[in-house]
């Protein structure tokens, strides 16, 4: 089979894919008798349409970077994460834990250390199926998958038993103290004018970009990243250049945990402000389509966060102001998954096809048909 | 624990044994072909969802079950699609089509009933009820086994008669037939089945179809037998612990059995925290019971009870011609 150019593989395979995506959401919406132009509309008007909709979208899209970057990482180790979920559930454990521990006298103190924490736990909760991994060979899509459910649990326990302060009801802890809060985009000074509002997007997003870029350096500019790299492509080829397997899956799968977890820096201790039950709402799971959208790179992580942070807070609109369903951002995350990540070879077949025919054609033409 | 409780902890454990051993053959036939099937539980969901709708629509369980089934078998297909047809990554697509049932069942249930995504709750000829084993009240009778038959092995639904004669048969298709040969051999190295002039293709098809139809026995038996309705998520999980189930079972249809019923056993036993107590001497949280059967299938897959053997050729597309 033909080779696609390379600007076409990059940038022309995920448009399509998302093109189908779309396409078939459409489908699924004209199914359900809904209108799916209005549904647009609604979503690109609250997503998009104010600087109020912007500040919801990056906050998502903050949280989505995380979790994109995570599995970017472990992808390139041959690694199919999938208790991103997870992971950042502990995470925002670890969080709590640092935010209620002592009393921060100011955020710049409390967010580093934070990090730290979100970072530990999401590794953490990533340690035991890589070691089972390397050392045991289970399958890591489904140990990362029971984890996840393992991590629910825990948490349920976690919260009802040991943070719940006395007399309160709800399973949550208690509230952060006020030198953890962390700055929105209405409270720094010059994104205050564009930010006229109240909005949850903060500081995390700096965090986030610096993540992406931080990413990039160690995947593509360091040893480890290039021992990553090979051992995904090649496990038999980068041990016989001495690289360890072992090694390798665990540092891969730790950064992934460590990254997972990050993103509870952004919901946990930007936006709620204490820790609720099933605080990462999926995001672990967004983490996946954003990772496949991107091409495993933290330039297309970047923007397919976005994009994702556009279909959340567009998704979130729909449910308040028209009768469709919620549940709908979770089957075009699907779609996303399906068809960037299983059916790309469909459309790769489908682009191969159509620059041949174009090309046999137009030298053609130039020459007066021959 | 006496042996009447232990009788209705077993009696649970065999009602939620079943989709997991339903689920267990469906991917033990898909795996067996080389497909790797993650997509059981969206399958399941998928069956689940669309059983209980139209059997809470046309009362019929029957009608129902054959809805399930084709909506299984409409994921199936999907899956078959981009795994055989365009040779995608088997598991990425088996997740994504996870998310898409975990979406589109919500949206569909709450379209057709406005109940927050449920179904109604079914009642009467629109669920399956209670089959009784001949002889019951004479075999009651007799101590230690009698009242095993009656209170464990009788009184289930059909569905899960259908789940245990499915064991044998799976072995006797497998190990006994001319398609359970080539079943076998595509799994293991295509290649060979292709120069036998069989095609690989429409091998993996079929393979994948009957994983199709059995999720979709396993979804309808969730809904309308072992539940009466379906909600959202129902399936908790079962597809992946029907995999783990698979493995621990090393691929082979009766140790399938055994597997999903030390599972469903857990399962049982995280409903009955005093139970646990009354043999522990400790109480035990609810959540740690909750997560007891996913901490199981996680040391279960840590091979502490010996390596697994999966087919050679799972996972992996098959290229006839470079």
């Amino acid at each position: 089979m033909d080779k696609l150019p390379r600007w076409a593989d990059l940038a022309l395979v995920p448009l399509i894919s998302l093109l189908l995506a779309a396409a078939v959401s459409a489908v699924v919406l004209l199914a359900i008798g809904q209108s799916p132009s209005q549904a647009l509309w609604v979503m690109v008007e609250g997503a998009l349409l104010s600087p109020y909709g912007w500040g919801y979208t990056l906050y998502y899209a903050t949280s989505f970077m995380f979790t994109g970057l995570a599995v970017v990482v472990a992808f390139h180790g041959g690694l199919f994460n999938i208790g991103g979920e997870g992971q950042a559930q502990l995470g925002g454990l670890g969080v709590a834990l640092v935010c209620l521990s002592l009393p921060w006298p100011h955020w710049t103190l409390a967010l580093p250390a934070a990090i730290l924490g979100a970072a530990l736990f999401g590794a953490a909760w990533a340690a035991i199926p890589a070691w089972l991994q390397a050392r045991r060979g289970s399958h890591i899509v489904i140990t990362t998958i029971m984890f996840n459910y393992i991590a629910a649990a825990l948490m349920i326990y976690v919260l009802v038993e040991v943070l719940k302060p006395a007399g309160q009801m709800d399973p949550a802890s208690a509230r952060f103290p006020p030198g953890t809060n962390l700055p929105t985009l209405h409270e720094i000074p010059g994104l205050s004018l564009i930010f006229t509002k109240q909005v949850p997007a903060n500081v995390s997003l700096f965090v986030a970009l610096a993540a992406c870029f931080g990413v990039w350096v160690l995947m593509w500019r360091t040893r480890l990243g290039y021992e990553i790299r090979a051992f995904g492509k090649q496990p038999a080829a980068a041990r016989y250049a001495g690289i360890s397997a072992f090694k390798v899956t665990m540092i891969a799968m730790l950064i992934s945990g460590a990254l997972s977890g990050m993103m509870a820096i952004n919901n946990v201790m930007g936006e709620s402000e204490r820790l609720l039950q099933n605080a990462s709402e999926g995001a672990g799971f967004i983490g996946i389509a954003v990772a496949l959208m991107g091409r495993n790179h933290p330039v297309g992580v970047f923007l397919a966060a976005l994009l994702f942070g556009f279909l959340y807070q567009g998704g979130a609109e729909l449910g308040l102001w028209t009768s469709i369903p919620i549940e709908l951002r979770t089957v075009v995350q699907g779609l996303v998954i399906l068809f960037t990540g299983a059916l790309d070879q469909m459309v790769r077949m489908l682009l191969v096809r159509l620059i041949r025919t174009s090309r046999s054609r137009t030298p053609a033409q130039a020459q007066g048909g021959m | 624990m006496d042996y009447a409780t232990f009788l209705q902890i077993f009696d649970t454990a065999l009602r939620f044994a079943t989709p997991l051993l339903l689920a267990c053959l469906a991917g033990l036939y898909s795996e067996r072909a080389g497909i790797f099937d993650i997509g059981l539980e969206g399958k399941m969901l998928m069956a689940a969802m669309a059983s209980a709708a139209v059997a809470a629509l046309t009362g019929s369980v029957w009608i129902g079950l054959l809805a399930g089934i084709v909506g299984s078998l409409v994921f199936a297909a999907v899956h078959g699609l981009a795994s055989i047809t365009f040779r995608g990554n088997q598991l990425i697509s088996g997740v994504a089509l996870n998310f898409v049932a975990a979406g589109i069942t919500v949206l569909v249930a709450q379209t057709l009933f406005q109940q927050g995504g449920r179904t109604p709750p079914l009642s009467g000829a629109a669920r399956f009820q209670p089959v009784h084993l001949p002889f019951v009240e004479a075999i009651r009778e007799v101590p230690v086994i009698g009242p095993f038959y009656a209170d464990v092995l009788s009184g289930h639904t059909i569905l899960v008669y259908v789940a245990l004669a499915l064991v044998p048969a799976t072995w006797w298709l497998l190990y006994r037939t001319r398609f359970g040969l080539r079943l076998r051999a595509v799994g293991e190295n295509p290649a060979s089945v292709d120069t036998a002039g069989v095609s690989v293709i429409r091998l993996r098809f079929t393979a994948v179809a009957i994983t199709g139809l059995l999720c979709g026995l396993a979804g309808a038996y969730m809904s309308t037998g072992l539940q009466a309705g379906f909600g959202r998520e129902m399936t908790a999980g079962r597809g992946y612990i029907a995999l783990a189930a698979l493995i621990f079972a090393n691929w082979k249809p009766w140790a399938a059995l055994w597997a999903t019923l030390l599972f469903g056993f857990f399962q049982a036993l995280a409903l009955r925290p005093d139970v646990v107590q009354a043999v522990l001497r400790f109480p035990v949280p609810v959540p740690v019971l909750d997560a007891l059967p996913y901490v199981l299938t996680v040391i279960v897959l840590a091979g502490l009870i010996g390596k697994p053997s999966p087919p050679r050729a799972g996972g992996e597309p098959y290229v006839k011609e470079r």
